[in-house]
């Protein structure tokens, strides 16, 4: 069995699943609850000056049978009084010694940095985590993601805490700024030792059309919220990836957020770069009782790949994130149907002729419908077999892709309903290995028709 | 045009019968469209006699263009309503949708469709506009599924069109003669009157179209023929056949379309001293009358003369009859019909060899209810009024198969009297086919 447990800047937690400020970090008894599930770590709901929050403050996207692909809010920090939290904390922390609790903060003036970093720290808190990324609400009143989007203002701050703290001070960032590595900088220059990315999107999660009235909807006006959930992951695993393959950030430790539902997710982001992971919407969609999966799923899968501890796994994944640059110019795939597999329903068909090159056919036409369907390459050999799908109904037709023609783009095998059908397969392309930044070096970047090419002949005319 | 209602006397016993698949709620239609593949060259489409596009329709409903939905599906079959209930999706479009080959449920397109139409209609009746009136007209007999549809989509092309009905109530079968629990009577008028709104439609009930007119009610074909510009003849199908044994005249033998006729229209119908019935036949009509019986709290044996995998009924109407507690006998034939005092008290059946009964091995199956359902004779009297219109071997109106003319140049037919009895949906597919013709014979289009 795998060790779950982690180092984080110094800080052990007996796993690196832990839940992101939010709702589930309400109270005292939703943390020990969390905490007897299984979580390894709980960020406290933000602590700051009081606030009144709206109703409603959630609204939720759902894409076909799936609820809540993703979620936005509109809620701020804790609206709870901060003494109530604090004696909470400390009562969380005696009883929970070895689970990581990490105080969330968001005030304004040095001064409150100061006081209400005392005050978390008195609770017992092992980790301190500025909120720097909230983008609705609290960046109006220059807090938040107001910080998070100005790397001058996050440094200061930041280095006022580190100053303050007596434990590790983590900087919560915002996605919503331009380049994650001008924060991400800024953070290094402040001396704090931890990072955790991405706070929400902002984003408005739809409209009522009856009402016109943007969602969620609060009397007969609405605001732009934080957007979070499955929906996000890439964003996070991207940002979060510029972060962990750049020389100095790379050196701190990195708390991911974003979209993690399940073990898969959580491992993807910790062979990106991450330490721990926080999850919040899939404990708002399910609940805390998702962390035992969580748990077994990354414990097998680290057994599996004979990795004895999370840390063997962190940052795995980072070396093969390039710049597009970079990439194999060389490199060649095709797609291949499994006629057992294919049902017939044609949906690579009409995404490949709608939607990508054209190359893939269907069987028994002549070359004269193949025109009139829209293709302009006609393969030169047409497959003479069976025109029947075994796995699909007595009839049903199975595509054929055209090599020659193919680009290896993927799109097919990404609507194919069936696992496994359609894979792509690796085709000698016969060329070496030549990247773009190569091509530069080599000065062979020049591409016959291109705009050079235009402006040289202009010029000989 | 005066817009005439049916109305159903109260107290029929279909009234009792429930819906074996109720309308979806909103939640479960945008579930299941949701799990519809939209599959491109979808064989769903190929399998339905009238070629409704159901993975567009399926996909409009799963993004709440409800109404878009059932325009879909009623542009390709105008009777989109009861076809939805009526048809056997199970061997049609959900039988041919990919998920049943690849061994999973297959959409339920059937209860799709319905939720569209139900769901539309009532709201939104004006889908289509009928062109401007061409001041042709266009005659059609009897009122069921296959004249319905020719008449709708006649009219929307702004041809007047008279419908002539024998019986008082109009629809055919679809009011008629539809499982109860598939399809009621109110929702096959309902669907009709929809219809009728949709143009310049009359419906003249009590009409008899007949060779010599001699009675009130009567309407000669030469008449018809002379005082429209073409005749659309749905006639359906005839009376019950009958097998012909000693004892099968008289009360407790019942023809299985007018028992289900009885159970669909007769105010307090009841099945007074029946606990066990017999019914003889292996198609699909027997298969309704009996899962009917059975319903009703009926003993039923379904007797058929020879195996069950020669069966023309569909498998899944018989599982379905037999979870509801009707018996198949296979390979047995009535020989004749006891009865005492009159009443019917049992039946002398036969095995048969191949079809035909063995001397020698009769049994008496006790039984107080014996119901007929071995096939219907062909309304020819009608058709041979016109002349030129000419009857095959088996009694079916002889039409030309891609424009379902007849021998007479005015004279189209389609439905049960051609195809010998079929599905509704094979009735619209065929009007449609009729109708095209007739659209070029009348404007030349």
């Amino acid at each position: 069995m795998a060790d779950l447990s982690i180092d984080f800047c110094g800080v052990r937690s007996p796993n690196p699943f832990w839940l992101a400020s939010a709702p589930p970090t309400n109270t005292g008894d939703q943390v020990m609850r969390a905490f007897d599930a299984g979580w390894g770590g709980a960020v406290w709901k933000t602590l700051g000056n009081p606030i009144v929050n709206v109703t409603s403050r959630f609204g939720g996207i759902d894409y076909g049978n799936t609820r809540l692909m993703g979620l936005n809010n509109i809620e701020l920090i804790t609206d709870r009084p901060l003494e109530v939290n604090l004696r909470e904390m400390r009562e969380v922390k005696r009883r929970y010694p070895k689970h990581t609790l990490i105080a969330s903060l968001m005030v304004e003036t040095k001064e409150e940095w100061r006081e209400i970093i005392r005050k978390a720290e008195d609770t017992g808190a092992d980790l301190l985590e500025l909120n720097f990324g909230c983008p609705h609400g609290m960046c109006e009143r220059g807090m938040g993601s107001a910080v998070g989007a100005e790397p001058k203002v996050l440094e200061e701050i930041a280095r006022w805490a580190v100053e303050f703290a007596t434990v590790p001070v983590i900087v919560k960032l915002t996605p919503n700024v331009g380049d994650i590595l001008e924060p991400g900088e800024a953070a290094v220059r402040a001396g704090v030792p931890a990072l955790s990315l991405i706070n929400t999107i902002k984003s408005i999660m739809g409209v009522d059309l009856d009402r016109m009235v943007p969602l969620p909807q609060v009397g007969n006006a609405s605001t732009n919220g934080g957007y979070c959930g499955p929906a996000v992951k890439p964003i996070a695993l991207h940002l979060m990836g510029q972060l962990t393959r750049h020389p100095q950030v790379r050196k701190l430790a990195i708390s991911g957020i974003g979209g993690i539902s399940n073990w898969r997710d959580a491992a993807e982001f910790i062979a990106l770069g991450a330490t721990s992971v926080q999850v919040c919407t899939a404990v708002m969609h399910h609940g805390y009782r998702i962390v035992e999966d969580m748990m077994e799923g990354l414990s097998d899968f680290l057994d599996e790949k004979g990795m004895k501890s999370v840390s063997e796994l962190r940052g795995r994944a980072v070396p093969a994130y390039r710049e597009w640059g970079e990439l194999d110019l060389s490199y060649k795939l095709v797609a291949k149907i499994d006629e057992d597999k294919c049902i017939g329903c044609q949906l690579c068909y009409v995404a490949c002729m709608d939607g990508s090159h054209q190359c893939i056919h269907i069987p028994g036409r002549t070359e004269e419908e193949s025109r009139r369907a829209g293709h302009t390459h006609i393969p030169k050999e047409l497959p003479n077999r069976v025109v029947t799908a075994k796995a699909g109904t007595p009839g049903a037709r199975v595509p054929f892709v055209d090599n020659d023609e193919c680009v290896g783009c993927n799109l097919c095998q990404l609507v194919c309903p069936v696992p496994d059908c359609i894979s792509m397969v690796e085709l000698p392309s016969g060329k070496p290995s030549e990247t773009w930044n190569d091509r530069v070096a080599k000065g062979t970047d020049f591409v016959p028709g291109g705009l050079d090419a235009t402006l040289a002949a202009r010029k000989a005319r | 045009m005066e817009q005439k209602r049916w109305e159903l006397p109260p107290g029929r016993a279909e009234e009792g019968f429930e819906d074996k698949k109720p309308l979806f709620t909103l939640a479960e239609a945008v579930a299941e469209s949701n799990r519809c593949l939209y599959c491109a060259d979808a064989p769903c489409i190929k399998a339905c006699p009238t070629a409704i596009n159901i993975p567009e329709f399926i996909r409009k409903i799963g993004t709440g263009n409800v109404k878009g939905a059932a325009r879909t599906i009623l542009s390709a079959n105008i009777l989109g309503q009861s076809c939805a209930q009526a048809c056997p999706v199970e061997v049609l479009c959900a039988g041919s949708c990919v998920y049943t080959g690849w061994g999973r449920e297959p959409i339920a397109i059937g209860r799709l469709q319905r939720y569209a139409v139900e769901n539309t209609l009532p709201k939104s009746p004006n889908l289509f506009q009928a062109r401007p009136p061409t001041g042709k007209r266009v005659a059609l007999v009897g009122s069921g599924p296959a004249s319905i549809a020719a008449a709708g989509l006649l009219a929307l092309e702004g041809h007047t069109c008279i419908i002539y009905e024998r019986k008082q109530i109009p629809g055919g079968l679809n009011t008629l003669g539809i499982a109860p629990y598939k399809l009621k009577g109110p929702q096959a008028l309902k669907e009709l009157e929809w219809v009728l709104s949709l143009g310049r439609i009359e419906l003249r009930t009590g009409v008899e179209v007949v060779e010599h007119a001699t009675a009130p009610g009567q309407l000669a074909a030469s008449e018809l023929l002379s005082t429209h510009d073409a005749v659309f003849l749905g006639l359906g199908l005839g009376a019950d056949s009958r097998l012909g044994v000693p004892g099968e005249e008289g009360p407790g033998v019942e023809g299985a379309t007018h028992l289900i006729e009885r159970l669909k229209v007769e105010p307090g119908f009841k099945l007074e001293g029946v606990k066990h019935a017999l019914v003889v036949g292996g198609g699909n009509t027997a298969l309704d009358i009996a899962h009917e019986l059975a319903l009703l709290g009926v003993q039923v044996s379904m007797v058929y003369r020879r195996s069950e995998k020669e069966m023309g009924g569909y498998v899944h109407e018989l599982d379905a009859a037999r979870l509801d507690g009707v018996r198949l006998v296979e390979s047995r034939q009535p020989v004749e019909v006891v009865r005492k005092d009159g009443k019917v008290v049992a039946v002398k059946l036969a095995a048969t060899r191949e079809g035909k009964p063995v001397p020698g091995t009769e049994e008496l199956v006790p039984t107080e209810l014996v119901v007929m359902a071995i096939g219907q004779e062909r309304a020819t009297q009608v058709a041979k009024a016109f002349p030129g219109v000419e009857l095959d071997s088996r009694g079916r109106v002889k039409v030309a198969a891609a424009t379902h003319r007849t021998g007479h140049p005015k004279v189209w037919s389609g439905g049960d009297c051609v195809n010998g009895g079929k599905e509704v949906v094979n009735a619209v597919a065929e009007a449609k086919l009729a109708v095209a013709d007739i659209q070029r014979h009348l404007v030349g289009e």
